[in-house]
């Protein structure tokens, strides 16, 4: 079992490299680099564009910029935003933390509701109560985040006033202040991951409950609660936690539309900003942020299906 | 089964037809919108802004005086457009790579899926901003962005649909005979996933329009002064409460479409028996 | 009063055309301690009938008629509650197959606690000890620990009796089994049976037990039913059956079962069951019946039988079984020139890389283990042996599809043969073709049996569509299958069918060696007693060599000139096939001897009649 641990955190650690890679890749086959981006027009002037190439280094081979990069990154520094002329880590950090009390409050609540809902899908299969909830969860899913976050503040903020709508909360405010104002944005960000995780468990659900051993434990003659709780709901929850895992990575990502609409100040947000600037060091330290969220996420829904599932505690350990 | 089969089989489905029905009112309308528009889309009228729905605008106008039926009713034609080339690129090379390292297996499968994770891993709005920001705006020019980013999805999806096939004896029995590799991937595997990866493409379509629609409601899609439903959101936003009918046709317009789209292929799977648990969407 | 009385019983489709039934006008009688064995082929409705049995109707279908009276309640119609009292304490079923049907995310102990637990059996303090007891009584190791384990911890044989266990939980006055040893090696079956019989004289239970092999329903039970298209044709006491079967379709069946001690081809039933749409009119044998008449375009009815039991037929044959004449002396064919020939064929699953060899560790144990033979041209070598043994891996070595740690394969006139596919060229490849055990997985569900023939024929003669078209009628005609089935998809063809088809395939090429990896066991054993002699067919009047590997010395022994005889990864005894089965010298081969003909529980074989 630990050596299944390790190697499950090898791999992230090597995904995590590889994403260092493809993004410093990415940045490096557009056209231009950060200088001219940053300089825009400024940049024919060929005194202005040196003087800054020799600042950032960008006169060095790309393979030694990388090195570079990647020595700064172990160290904790994310390099220095050209826009804002600050260390990045400092830009970023307390945004990253907004963004995941945001996608932390959205997870918390949405993925038990999720499964719940799946689960009750899947018992009632094409029942008054599937039917109307998968329904709801289609249309939940195919809604662009966008057209539900306009709709909420249509409907919280400007109709019914219990809400301010657009965030107003400053990016260093205390977590508590941000937190009261997450109501809005996680329901958005939660509703297509919802319907998304909903429709895996109810299928999962289905199948499970058309298995052998579901039909054996009728036989022997366990009541139904009993079958119920302790023969469907692990054979069906379990096997797809990794599952779950990944969607939640993949949807949350969906933080950047949700954050620009409601201007709420986390790393979504500020990447629009920085992509308007044309900050290409910010850009690419966001975009290793996302990476590692991403693949932290995934990681800790491996690691938890890990410790759940006995199947896959003992297999070739 | 036939085509004519498979429709009826999907006809017979309540969500099958809604979701039809949605589909080709929507391809129906695009194609004919600009034979039938009342009103010249584009055409400021300071006299005639923020105007309620009225006969001569069943729609309304939006703050630059436009008519809002017109501009609704063309407002998916060029999103429609590129989805369906992103999509039709999407779907080919992510289909191609998919089955390829499904058939090929061990190293090569490891080494192509480890950096397929790395790349999705980074959100394609990002993605899709960056290539704005290094090369500026045109909506065509998302395209290629485009197609690369869904794609990687598509490869996914291609993968486990092939996974299912590739281990078993008939395919064996193709590698034992010495065909090559191509053909076993054309002619053994192929037919085998084509009505999943079919199912997918669907809705891989619903989901790009989706995307496209985003980028234009960040100002990073269709330009202005083009109508383009997602950039009708975004103007009518401010003014919501005003005048919600800027943003609410778009958005019923907007969502029927994808709406119908995801029942058609939900209908469309059951009509064809394809597994839907492979339907993890990039947003 | 009667333990189990079933009267009337038919059970159909819910929903769709109305077609035959499932099972159809099903009568059973049993007492306390008693037995029945229900035989049958696949689609017959024997496992629907044993699962009516303790009420239990599959979704899908439902019950058009007829009772089932359990120790006095009416258990397809009771309330659920009465019908959840009986399962367990009444009557309790081992399933077909005990890996599917453990929950895989409960500790075996906890699942047979939950077997008492329902039932209110026991104290919550006594129940450990009682499971421990359980888990003794079925033979398994270390009793006090094993039920800690999950059931993927365990073996295929483990299993089941962990389930049989289960069964036993809470003192069953009936207990069903549905295909208690399939899928399980030949020694393990004959470890399972000896069990269920032992528990049986132990317990005093009455048994009902469906199986496809007649010879585990011998040893089990002493009477049996044959089914046949949802009816039982035929209900007689166990010796005076197997003496004197008298049901057309049981006759056939008997003859068809391969039996060690004849060494010879069993016969075939022309023709294929009736598929479950069709209609019913009359006796559903009929178009495969050598004896029917008139009279049989009406269902018959029971009638009594002189030496015990009855049967439902117009015209049921009380003679003696009539067999094939056995196999005396060697086949007589001179032995020719060997056409393949393997040597020190050493293979390894998984991959010991240079870095763990530098560190020191063990290579991973080798499957195959140094093996040589030599086929000769036209000659039919069987390799006989458990699972695990390495037969399956010989075979997919030599073909190619499995890499080789070592050795040496020599195909004559092509030199040796390369590792993988991908190295051989093609005529090599074209020479050595290989056929699959699982129908539903050898050919491809989206092409039709046309173009299913035309890929080997393109790929290595380049043939038009009009040779395709023209070879593939041929290639259909020499496998017994009419030239219509050109246009059908495998999706309609039977399991037995499409093992043709597969043979078709692989002959297409015209190849010197063909390779055939266990390609009957996964059919019904009258369908696999046409393809053995198909196989023998084709082989003979092309000349091809054949390589034949399976788990059933009687199978290999009736179809083979020559046996190979494989234990843990090396060859213990290879001769001609009637000396390895009257004279074997090796201790395993003995072995595999006995339980084949302790399975089969025929007895001698019989004189043949004088013609």
């Amino acid at each position: 079992m630990p050596r299944k641990i390790a190697g499950r955190l090898a791999a992230a650690w090597i995904t995590l490299v590889v994403i260092a890679v493809v993004v410093f890749v990415g940045v490096e086959l557009m056209p231009g680099d950060a200088c001219t981006a940053h300089l825009g027009r400024d940049a024919a002037r060929a005194e202005m564009l040196t003087a800054c190439r020799d600042r950032m280094g960008l006169d060095r081979p790309p393979v030694e910029r990388f090195a570079l990069w990647a020595a700064d990154l172990a160290h904790g520094d994310l390099g220095v935003s050209m826009k804002r002329e600050r260390p990045i880590l400092g830009i970023v950090g307390p945004r990253a933390r907004n963004t995941l009390i945001l996608a932390g409050a959205a997870a918390l609540a949405g993925v038990p509701l999720a499964i719940l809902l799946g689960f009750l899908c899947g018992l009632r299969r094409e029942g008054p109560f599937d039917i109307v909830t998968s329904t709801v969860a289609l249309v939940a899913m195919t809604m662009p985040e966008f057209v539900v976050a306009s709709l909420l503040i249509l409907i919280f903020a400007i109709w019914l006033g219990w809400s301010t709508g657009v965030v107003t909360a400053a990016y260093d405010a205390p977590a508590l202040t941000l937190l009261l104002a997450t109501p809005l944005p996680a329901i958005t960000l939660a509703l297509v991951y919802i319907a998304h995780i909903l429709r895996m468990v109810r299928s999962s659900v289905i199948d499970t409950v058309g298995a052998d051993f579901v039909l054996m434990a009728r036989m022997k003659g366990v009541p139904e609660r009993r079958i119920v709780l302790r023969h469907i709901l692990p054979n069906a929850i379990l096997p797809s936690i990794s599952l779950i895992g990944l969607t939640l990575a993949w949807l949350l990502s969906g933080v950047v539309i949700v954050e620009s609409v409601f201007n709420y100040p986390g790393i979504g947000r500020l990447a629009v900003n920085a992509v308007a600037d044309r900050d290409l060091p910010l850009i690419q330290a966001i975009a290793l942020l996302f990476g590692l969220f991403y693949v932290l996420t995934t990681l800790v829904s491996d690691l938890v299906a890990m410790a759940l599932n006995p199947r896959l505690r003992s297999l070739r350990g | 089964m036939t085509a004519s089969s498979t429709l009826r089989a999907v006809l017979k489905q309540p969500s099958g037809v809604v979701g039809v029905a949605l589909v080709v009112a929507h391809v129906t309308m695009a194609l004919v919108a600009p034979m039938i528009v009342p009103h010249n889309p584009t055409l400021q009228s300071a006299g005639a802004i923020l105007q309620a729905p009225s006969w001569t605008h069943p729609f309304g106008t939006d703050r630059l005086g436009r008519d809002l039926l017109s501009r609704a009713l063309l407002g998916g034609r060029e999103a429609m457009l590129i989805a369906t080339l992103s999509t039709v690129a999407a779907m080919l090379w992510g289909a191609m790579l998919g089955l390829f390292v499904a058939l090929q297996g061990g190293r090569t499968d490891a080494y192509v899926m480890r950096i397929v994770d790395a790349m999705v891993s980074i959100p394609w709005v990002l993605m899709v901003m960056i290539f704005v920001a290094a090369l500026g705006v045109g909506a065509r020019a998302l395209i290629p962005v485009l197609s690369f980013s869904y794609g990687l999805s598509v490869v996914y999806i291609a993968r486990a649909a092939a996974l299912d096939f590739v281990a078993r004896d008939f395919v064996l029995a193709a590698q034992a005979r010495g065909e090559r590799r191509v053909t076993i991937l054309w002619r053994e595997i192929l037919p085998n996933v084509r009505d999943t990866l079919a199912v997918q493409g669907a809705m891989q379509w619903s989901w790009i329009l989706l995307g496209i629609s985003s980028l234009s409601f960040l100002g990073l899609g269709v330009a202005p002064p083009a109508p383009d439903w997602g950039l009708m959101i975004a103007d009518g936003r401010g003014i919501m409460q005003a005048a919600p009918w800027t943003v609410l046709w778009p958005m019923a317009m907007l969502s029927s479409l994808i709406v119908g789209v995801n029942l058609a292929a939900d209908a469309i799977a059951k009509a064809l028996g394809v597994d839907r648990t492979f339907g993890v969407a990039a947003p | 009063m009667r333990l189990l009385s079933v009267a009337g019983l038919t059970i159909a489709r819910a929903a769709g055309p109305v077609g035959r039934p499932v099972v159809v006008d099903a009568g059973v009688v049993l007492g306390p301690a008693q037995t029945l064995g229900i035989a049958g082929e696949s689609g017959c409705g024997k496992s629907t009938l044993l699962l009516a049995l303790m009420g239990i109707v599959k979704p899908g279908l439902r019950v058009a008629a007829g009772q089932v009276w359990l120790d006095g309640t009416d258990i397809l119609s009771a309330p659920a509650e009465d019908q959840r009292r009986l399962r367990g304490p009444v009557v309790a079923l081992v399933p077909q197959s005990a890996a599917l049907s453990l929950t895989p995310t409960m500790r075996i102990g906890a699942q047979l606690a939950e077997a008492l637990a329902v039932h209110g059996r026991l104290a919550p303090a006594a129940r450990p000890a009682r499971v421990q007891d359980l888990l003794a009584r079925v033979r398994l190791p270390d009793p006090a620990r094993i039920g800690h384990r999950y059931p993927h911890e365990l073996s295929g044989g483990q299993m089941q009796r962990v389930a049989i266990a289960m069964a036993l939980a809470c003192k069953p006055r009936l207990l069903l089994l549905d295909e208690p040893t399939s899928g399980l090696d030949a020694s393990t079956q004959s470890g399972i049976l000896d069990l269920l019989d032992t528990l049986r004289r132990e317990t005093g239970m009455a048994m009902v037990c469906v199986s496809h092999d007649i010879g585990v329903l011998a040893r089990l039970t002493a009477r049996i039913a044959v089914m046949y298209a949802g009816r039982i044709v035929e209900d007689r006491p166990v010796g005076a059956f197997l003496r004197h079967p008298a049901h057309p379709y049981a006759r056939a069946l008997l003859a068809s079962v391969p039996r060690i001690a004849a060494l010879v081809l069993p016969l075939s039933i022309p023709g294929r069951p009736p598929a479950p749409g069709s209609v019913e009119q009359g006796c559903a044998f009929v178009p495969r019946c050598v004896r029917s008449g008139a009279d049989c375009v009406t269902v018959p009815a029971f009638r009594d039988v002189a030496s015990g039991g009855r049967v439902a037929c117009h015209a049921p044959d009380e003679g003696p079984l009539i067999l094939p004449a056995a196999r005396t002396g060697a086949t007589g064919a001179v032995r020719g020139d060997g056409v393949l020939i393997v040597r020190d064929l050493m293979v390894r699953y998984g991959k010991a890389g240079p870095l763990a060899r530098l560190v020191g560790r063990p290579a991973p144990p080798a499957v195959v283990d140094g093996v040589s033979f030599t086929l000769a041209k036209g000659e039919i070598l069987g390799l006989v042996g458990e699972s695990g043994s390495g037969k399956s891996t010989i075979l997919r070595a030599v073909a190619g599809l499995w890499p080789r740690s070592a050795g040496v394969v020599t195909l004559a006139g092509s030199g040796e043969l390369a590792a993988q596919t991908v190295q051989r060229d093609r005529r090599a490849l074209q020479r050595v073709q290989i056929v699959f055990q699982n129908p539903d997985a050898s050919l491809n569900p989206r092409q039709s049996v046309r173009e299913i023939l035309a890929q080997p024929l393109r790929l290595y003669f380049n043939a038009t569509p009009a040779e395709v078209e023209r070879q593939g009628r041929d290639l259909l005609a020499d496998v017994r299958l009419d030239p219509s089935y050109l246009e059908r998809r495998p999706g309609q063809l039977s399991g037995g069918e499409r093992q043709r088809v597969a043979l078709a395939r692989a002959f297409a090429a015209r190849p010197d060696v063909i390779l055939c990896d266990e390609v009957t066991s996964a059919l019904d054993v009258s369908v696999q007693a046409s393809v053995l002699s198909l196989i023998r067919a084709l082989c003979r009047t092309r000349g091809t060599a054949c390589l034949f590997v399976a788990h059933d010395l009687a199978v290999v022994a009736a179809l083979c000139d020559r046996v190979a005889v494989l234990h843990m990864g090396r060859i213990a005894e290879e001769g001609p096939a009637t000396l390895i089965c009257t004279a074997p010298r090796h201790a395993y081969t003995r072995s595999l001897i006995e339980i084949a003909q302790r399975n089969a529980a025929f007895g001698e074989y019989p004189e043949p009649l004088p013609s």
